[in-house]
C-alpha cells in the first residue's frame, strides 16, 4: 500500500536552524559567484507559474549596470485555487526574509519588498512582528537590506510582475510592455528581481542542504518540491508539499474522492485534464505545469458551469487595457452562454476556440494569453457539457 | 479645506509625498472611512501634486479601494469556483435575508455592505468571506448566523 502513496516531503516547512538566521550568516561570507552556481546546480524554477530559471533571473539583474537595484516577493497569490504563499508566509516567514537577502546580497540591492495581496491583510500585525525581528538582526550582523510589505487592494493583475510594479508605483495595475524586463528595468525603473515567496524559500534550502540533496527531488526537468494546493472534490483538500513530476493518476488516487472527472492544474489560467488523460500527464514543467493550485471535479459537476466561472473571473480581473483580452474574455462569456441556450450551433465553439488562440497570441500580458488555456482544454475535452 | 479631513494631512506625513505612497494613503482613506471620496481625492492630488484624474484613476482601478460610500462592515463574500460548489449561494442568501439587502447594497443604518468578490485565498476552507479586513472560512448558514449577530450587536 505505502509505495503507492506519494512522496510527502518537508523541506518547506521543515523547522528551523537552532541558530537564528544561521544560514543566511553564513550565505552572507559566500562568494556571490558560487551562491549563484549553487542554484544553477540545483535546477530551481521559479514557484509563480511561468517557472523562470531562477539562477538566470538573478545573473542577469546582477549584471546590470545600476547603484539602484530592488528585490521583490510576490505574495499576490490570486489565481484561483492557490493558497500556499500565505501558509509559508504564517509557518515559515524567516525562510521567506533570509531569501530576500541573500538575492540582494547576489544581484547588489539595498532594498527588498513583499507585496502582499489586500485579502491577506489581515496578517499584517504577525508578519510585521517577524520581519521587525529581521530588520533588528540584519542590522546586527552589519547587513543592509531591509525588507518593507506592500498591500495590493484587491486586483488579481498586480501579480503579474510589471502590474505589481506599477501598483507599487501608485499607478493603476496595468501590465508594461516587455522587454524591457525587470532584470534591467523594474520597480521604479530599476533592476529588480522578482519571484513568487516559495521560490525564495527554495533558494534559503538551497543553500542550507545543498545543490546536490535539493536535486534528490523531483525530475530532471522539475527539480525539487513544491507547495500544492489542493482543493474542490477531495475528502482531505489544504496544503500539501509534494515532490515535483509526479503522475496525474497517482494524485488523483490519493487526493479524489474516487469519481473525479477532471482536475485543473494551475488554477484558472491552467489547464483542465480530463479522467481519461490522468495516466499520461505528469505534474511539472516537463508536463502540465502548476503554481501549485489543484482543484479537483467529480461526475456531479457541471464543466459548462466550471468554464463560465473562470470566464467571469477573467473579464473581472482583466485591467482592460488592450483589446483582445478586454474583447475577448467578453465574447468567449458570451459566446458559449449563447451555445447553451441554443441560439448558436456548436460547431460555434470551434471559432471561440480560435478566438481564444488569438487572444494568446495578441494579448499585452498573461492573463489575456492564458485564457485559452482553460478555455481550450475545457471545451475540446467535455464538449457535450458545452452543448447540452 | 474642511477641517475634517485632517487624516489626509495625516497620511501623508506618515507616508510621504511621493507617488509611491499613493496606495498606502488611500489605503488609510479606506480604512478610516470605509471609501474614498471625491474630495478625498482632490485632496490628496493636491497634498502629492498630482492631478485630481490621476488619483481617481488608480483609485478606481483596485476593488477594494472604494469610492462609493459603504458600510462600517464591508462584507466580501467569495464567488469563485470552489467556494461556489461548496454552497456560496445558500451563504449569500442567508446574508441578504438577515440584512434585508441584495448583494451590492447597504443597509440604511450604513452599517453592513454586502459584495461578492472573487478567490479570497481559503479554497481548502470554502465557503469563504471577509468582514472588512477579517476572513471567515468553512461557512455555513448557521455560522454566518453567528457570525453577523456578533457585528450587528457592535
Ligand atoms: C495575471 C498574472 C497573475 C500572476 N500572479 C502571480 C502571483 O500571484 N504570484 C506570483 O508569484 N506570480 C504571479 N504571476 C507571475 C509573475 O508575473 C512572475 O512571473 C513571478 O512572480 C516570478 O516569480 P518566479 O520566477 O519565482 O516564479 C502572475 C502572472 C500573471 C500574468
Ligand atoms: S491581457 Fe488583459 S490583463 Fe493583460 S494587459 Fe491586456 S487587458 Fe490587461
Ligand atoms: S474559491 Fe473561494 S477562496 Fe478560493
Amino acid at each position: 500500500m505505502s509505495d503507492t502513496k506519494l512522496k510527502r516531503v518537508d523541506l518547506i516547512f521543515g523547522e528551523y536552524s537552532n541558530v537564528k538566521y544561521k544560514v543566511l550568516s553564513e550565505t552572507m561570507k559566500r562568494p556571490n559567484e558560487e551562491i549563484l552556481e549553487d542554484i544553477l546546480e540545483s535546477g530551481l524554477r521559479g514557484r509563480g507559474g511561468a517557472g523562470f530559471p531562477t539562477a538566470m533571473k538573478w545573473r542577469l539583474t546582477a549584471q546590470s549596470p545600476s547603484e539602484e537595484k530592488y528585490v521583490i516577493c510576490n505574495a499576490d497569490e490570486g489565481e484561483p485555487g492557490t493558497f500556499k504563499d500565505r501558509e509559508i508566509l504564517t509557518r515559515v516567514p524567516r525562510k521567506v526574509f533570509s531569501g530576500m537577502a541573500i538575492c540582494g546580497k547576489v544581484i547588489g540591492a539595498q532594498r527588498g519588498f513583499i507585496y502582499l495581496r489586500g485579502e491577506y491583510k489581515f496578517m499584517l500585525p504577525e508578519l510585521m512582528k517577524e520581519l521587525d525581528g529581521y530588520n533588528e538582526h540584519a542590522k546586527s550582523i552589519g547587513l543592509d537590506f531591509p525588507i518593507e510589505i506592500k498591500l495590493g487592494s484587491g486586483a488579481y493583475i498586480c501579480g503579474e510582475e510589471s502590474a505589481l510594479f506599477e501598483s507599487m508605483e501608485g499607478m493603476r495595475g496595468e501590465p508594461r510592455n516587455k522587454p524591457p524586463y525587470p532584470t534591467t528595468s523594474g520597480y521604479l525603473g530599476k533592476p529588480t528581481v522578482i519571484n513568487n515567496v516559495e521560490t525564495f524559500v527554495n533558494v534559503m534550502m538551497i543553500m542550507r542542504l545543498g545543490a546536490v540533496q535539493f536535486k534528490l527531488l523531483g525530475t530532471t526537468d522539475s527539480r525539487g518540491s513544491k507547495v500544492f494546493s489542493v482543493s474542490g472534490d477531495t475528502p482531505i483538500p489544504g496544503i500539501y508539499e509534494l515532490e515535483l513530476g509526479m503522475p496525474l493518476d497517482r494524485f488523483v488516487d490519493e487526493f479524489g474522492d474516487g469519481d473525479t472527472k477532471a482536475v485543473q492544474v494551475g488554477g484558472a489560467s491552467g489547464f483542465c485534464v480530463p479522467r481519461k488523460k490522468f495516466k499520461d500527464t505528469v505534474i511539472g514543467f516537463e508536463g502540465v505545469p502548476t503554481g501549485g493550485s489543484m482543484m479537483l471535479f467529480n461526475s456531479s459537476r457541471s464543466m459548462y458551469h466550471v468554464l463560465h466561472n473562470y470566464l467571469d473571473f477573467f473579464e473581472e480581473e482583466s485591467c482592460g487595457q488592450c483589446t483582445p483580452c478586454r474583447v475577448g474574455c467578453q465574447q468567449l462569456r458570451k459566446g458559449i452562454q449563447a451555445v447553451k441556450k441554443g441560439d448558436k450551433q456548436s460547431h460555434y465553439l470551434d471559432q471561440l476556440m480560435k478566438l481564444s488562440e488569438s487572444m494568446k497570441l495578441t494579448a499585452k500580458c498573461g492573463l489575456g494569453q492564458s485564457v485559452a488555456n482553460s478555455f481550450s482544454s475545457i471545451v475540446y475535452n467535455f464538449k457535450e457539457e458545452m452543448i447540452y | 479645506m474642511t477641517a475634517n479631513n485632517n487624516y489626509i494631512t495625516e497620511l501623508v506625513e506618515r507616508y510621504g509625498r511621493g507617488r509611491t505612497s499613493l496606495m498606502p494613503i488611500l489605503q488609510g482613506v479606506v480604512e478610516r472611512n470605509n471609501f474614498i471620496s471625491d474630495l478625498d481625492m482632490t485632496e490628496i492630488a493636491r497634498e502629492l501634486d498630482l492631478s485630481a484624474a490621476q488619483v481617481y484613476g488608480t483609485a478606481t482601478f483596485y476593488a477594494f479601494l472604494d469610492t462609493v460610500p459603504r458600510g462600517k462592515y464591508v462584507i466580501r463574500v467569495c464567488k469563485t469556483i470552489t467556494c461556489d460548489m461548496h454552497g456560496k449561494r445558500r451563504i449569500i442568501q442567508t446574508i441578504e435575508d438577515m440584512l434585508k439587502i441584495k448583494t451590492g447594497e447597504t443597509t440604511p443604518n450604513k452599517k453592513f455592505t454586502l459584495l461578492e468578490t472573487n478567490c479570497l485565498g481559503w479554497c481548502h476552507e470554502g465557503p469563504a468571506m471577509l468582514i472588512n479586513e477579517k476572513p471567515y472560512s468553512g461557512l455555513t448558514p448557521e455560522r454566518v448566523h453567528d457570525i453577523l449577530h456578533e457585528y450587528m450587536n457592535l
